[in-house]
């Protein structure tokens, strides 16, 4: 089914669901939305599974035009998004008529915006996912950004209508300066004492060079032992890897799988998809913590994602 | 660079849902064999809690879920499993023939190494063609096979400035490494050749022809094969020749 017909399709826009696991060993890497909790949240306040794909849209938003009744959320990095005109709010449940156009303008605050739709986004599963990578060209529209003229395909969906919304205290709000924690390693023994004190006690600025694959930061140089290079191993996202510049590089979704980099750290899965909204001149900073005090902290982002649903108000 | 295997594997976190087991840090068949066995053993023995396993040239990656299992217990049985494997012989894989049109546009760099090395890009191609090389591991763009080892006769060092664009199929080699580009990327490989052959396949399952382990043997072409292998292959009719 027809849903949306692209009329702009903005900075860079993609299809992405939670990812594409089990692969890596064949150099495919997860994808998937940047900033996890935003798309669980889009999916759930128009009662779909959080495993359903959405749009993300990056810094400048698309145009839209609707080619069927339907239902949408937006949710994520603040934008300002107007329907025919008329603004429209987030984190709620939204209903569109066939003709419609969605207009989103640029990012307020955050990097990362979701746009769910009622169903789901129907684009062919890849390797058991609809997430688009698109270095290596394939997953979601052609396995492309979105460029004008395309077509979004949706499910059939119930013609019974949901009507939720987030209460405003659970609303993310997303600051220019972020403040995440990692457990220190792999390599961190390939560091000086005083590479490993300056990493953690100094704020560093996130480049220009920073999108899907990863984020260059600018900063205090960080002091290798001996070498900077290792023989390739395996990375995912959230690693810190420091090569020959000695400046930090932070892996993210779509970063190739393995690299010849010391890893002198790794951001916890919560602080991940918070860094999903992190954008080029944004301020970060590290903080270590064990392996048990990450568990802890993981355990809390999965009950969240679990009950995020069932905190959305219902107003019908 | 430490030029040993590590005495015993290094069991490290690798943030909070990984486990990096290291061999040492090394390109070496010793070390890349313990890594493959330790692969094999540890898919064979499905641990609780695992849900990926990443063997690499010098590691192997353990993605498991904290939900399931705890690190140390991870680290508890899957140390257990490499303490069984010291008597074990491993496998040496499938044997798979890759057909490379060597030189000319395939290969525009073939022209360099021969004189980089005094020879003539005859033996080159010989050279290059006469070994089995062993998989290491796949990374850098989907299906990408990292093959080792090329000998110092042919081995030359990446391009200082590497290309924007490496054509799909290219065979290039960098140092004492040889491998394949399944899809167009920037890259800084020497380029020799090319293969008309399909490397990675995201609706196939598994979607790379290629897996850790595995050895690679290359076998000069000529451009008429090239363009009918080609051809074999965009119609789904080529079936990649293993070596018995």
């Amino acid at each position: 089914m027809k849903v949306f017909q692209v009329l702009k399709p903005g900075l860079f826009t993609t299809v992405q669901d939670l990812g594409r696991y089990g692969y890596l060993k064949y150099g495919v890497p997860i994808s998937g939305a940047m900033d996890t909790v935003s798309l669980v949240a889009a999916n759930f306040l128009v009662a779909n599974n959080p495993i359903d794909a959405c749009l993300e849209i990056t810094l400048i938003g698309p145009e839209l035009q609707a080619l069927t009744k339907t239902q949408i959320a937006i949710t994520g990095g603040v934008i300002s998004t107007k329907v025919n005109g008329q603004s429209v709010p987030m984190w709620q449940t939204l209903e569109v008529q066939e003709g419609d156009v969605v207009a989103f303008g640029k990012m307020e605050s955050g990097c990362r915006t979701y746009l769910s739709i009622r169903g789901g986004i129907n684009t062919p599963l890849v390797l058991g996912s609809r997430s688009t990578y698109v270095r290596g060209g394939f997953g979601g529209v052609n396995g492309r950004q979105l460029k004008t003229g395309d077509i979004i395909e949706g499910f059939d969906v119930p013609s019974f209508k949901v009507e939720y919304s987030m209460p405003e205290e659970l609303v993310p709000q997303f600051t220019d300066h972020f403040k995440v924690h990692v457990i220190l390693g792999p390599q961190a023994d390939m560091f000086t004492e005083k590479g490993i004190e300056t990493f953690l006690s100094s704020k560093y600025t996130i480049t220009l060079e920073a999108d899907r694959m990863g984020y260059r930061l600018e900063g205090p140089i960080v002091e290798h032992k001996g070498k900077a290079d290792i023989v390739s191993d395996a990375l995912l996202p959230g690693a810190v890897q420091v090569p020959g510049n000695r400046k930090p590089i932070i892996i993210m979704r779509d970063a190739q799988t393995t690299g010849g980099y010391p890893k002198i750290a790794h951001v916890i899965t919560p602080d991940i998809s918070l860094l999903g909204q992190a954008k080029p001149n944004d301020a970060i900073e590290f903080s270590s913590i064990t392996t048990y005090q990450a568990h802890e902290k993981l355990r809390e982002y999965y009950k969240l994602l679990n009950t995020l649903r069932r905190m959305l108000v219902s107003k019908l | 660079m430490k030029t040993e295997p590590y005495e015993s594997a290094r069991y490290l976190p690798f943030g909070d849902s990984a486990l990096l087991i290291e061999f040492g840090d090394l390109i070496s068949l010793e070390v890349n064999r313990k890594v493959i066995a330790l692969y094999e053993a540890v898919l064979k023995a499905a641990v609780n809690g695992v849900e990926e396993l990443v063997p690499t040239y010098r590691s192997l990656l353990v993605r498991y879920n904290p939900l399931k299992t705890t690190y140390e217990q991870l680290v508890f049985m899957i140390k257990d499993i490499e303490n069984t494997l010291k008597e074990l012989r491993v496998g040496e894989g499938r044997k798979i023939v890759i057909p490379v049109a060597y030189g000319g546009e395939y290969g525009p760099d073939l022209t360099h190494v021969a004189q980089r090395h005094g020879l003539i890009e005859e033996q080159v191609v010989k050279i290059h063609s006469e070994r089995g090389y062993r998989v290491y591991m796949i990374g850098f763009v989907a299906g990408f096979p990292y093959l080792g080892e090329v000998p110092d006769e042919i081995a030359t060092p990446r391009l200082e400035t590497p290309r924007l664009k490496v054509p799909a199929g290219s065979v290039g080699i960098a140092g004492k490494q040889t491998g394949i580009y399944p899809c167009e990327a920037p890259g800084g490989w020497r380029i020799i050749g090319r293969t008309p052959i399909k490397l990675f396949d995201p609706l196939q399952q598994p979607p790379a022809l290629l897996k850790p382990g595995d050895t690679v043997k290359f076998k000069p072409i000529s451009e008429k094969d090239f363009k009918m292998i080609e051809k074999a292959v965009l119609k789904g009719d080529y079936a990649p020749l293993s070596e018995e």
